[in-house]
């Protein structure tokens, strides 16, 4: 006989559990994911989509989100749009090194407790200094 | 759960035997976006600069473009996966799961649509 329809069971959620970095470094790959595909994404597609509506709509792409050339909203806006750059470079190198540390983990490898535990620092250790090197090119070159 | 009978798994509770196929296309998509877009930040980090006829100009190369073109169908494709597990994990409600399959099922390919048809106005010269 069909069973009466009863709540699903919820995992417990995120204050249940003591604070490591493999936690840390799965939530942040949640984060930065989501991150990428809804101001990653977006911003690219304005970007593309300013490149090929020609150069007055590129300016305003630039004056929005990096040199707030016009005054008033854009200055805000390319203070916002820097950090907001800094964050998606950041977020990009976050999420491919722990996607990588997925991958080898797919082929069960690295589920030791202190080799899980060094991959996992290791992939934030990567993407703070691959932001750094990043932007250090970017702005010294 | 579905109880393993035809109409548990009418119901919608039942395994839809998609996983694997979901699972692998997340993983072949992530090779994929590690390629493109590591392509992608390389070569902007080293134009000379980044004025509107650089920029442009190096789109509309033949690399790049098939390049631009593969990151919108890869990266769409990925961050669509990745937001239905997402959504999947935290919406609960059955209204909300409509809204949330209407959301990763549309906005994914009219966004990806947006940028090929971007990337082919500058390839192809037009305006």
């Amino acid at each position: 006989m069909a069973q009466a329809p009863k709540p699903r069971p919820l995992s417990p959620h995120l204050q249940i559990w003591r604070w490591g970095p493999g936690m840390l470094v799965s939530i942040l790959h949640r984060v930065t994911g989501n991150g990428l595909a809804f101001a990653g994404l977006g911003l690219l597609l304005w970007w593309i989509g300013a490149l090929a509506s020609g150069p007055e709509s590129y300016q305003s792409f630039l004056d929005y989100t990096w040199t707030g050339a016009g005054g008033g909203l854009q200055t805000a806006t390319a203070l916002l749009g820097k950090v907001v750059l800094v964050g998606l470079s950041w977020a990009f190198f976050q999420h491919a090194a722990s996607g990588v540390r997925h991958l080898i983990l797919d082929i069960g490898a690295g589920y030791e407790l202190t080799a899980n535990k060094t991959w996992s620092i290791a992939t934030i250790v990567f993407s703070v200094i691959a932001t750094v090197l990043f932007w250090a090119f970017l702005l010294l070159r | 759960m579905g109880n393993g009978t035809s109409i548990g798994r009418v119901r919608g509770l039942g395994s839809s035997h998609e996983g694997t196929h979901h699972w692998l296309t997340a993983r072949l998509t992530a090779v994929g976006n590690l390629v493109l877009i590591t392509f992608l930040i390389v070569s902007l980090a080293l134009l000379p600069d980044y004025t509107y006829a650089t920029v442009r100009g190096w789109v509309a190369r033949p690399l790049p473009s098939i390049a631009l073109i593969l990151i919108m169908i890869n990266t769409f494709t990925h961050a669509r996966m990745g937001v239905q597990v997402m959504l999947e994990d935290y919406i609960h409600g059955e209204g909300g799961k409509v809204a949330a399959w209407l959301l990763v099922n549309i906005v994914p390919f009219v966004a990806a649509a947006f940028g090929i048809l971007s990337v082919l106005r500058i390839a192809l010269g037009g305006a």
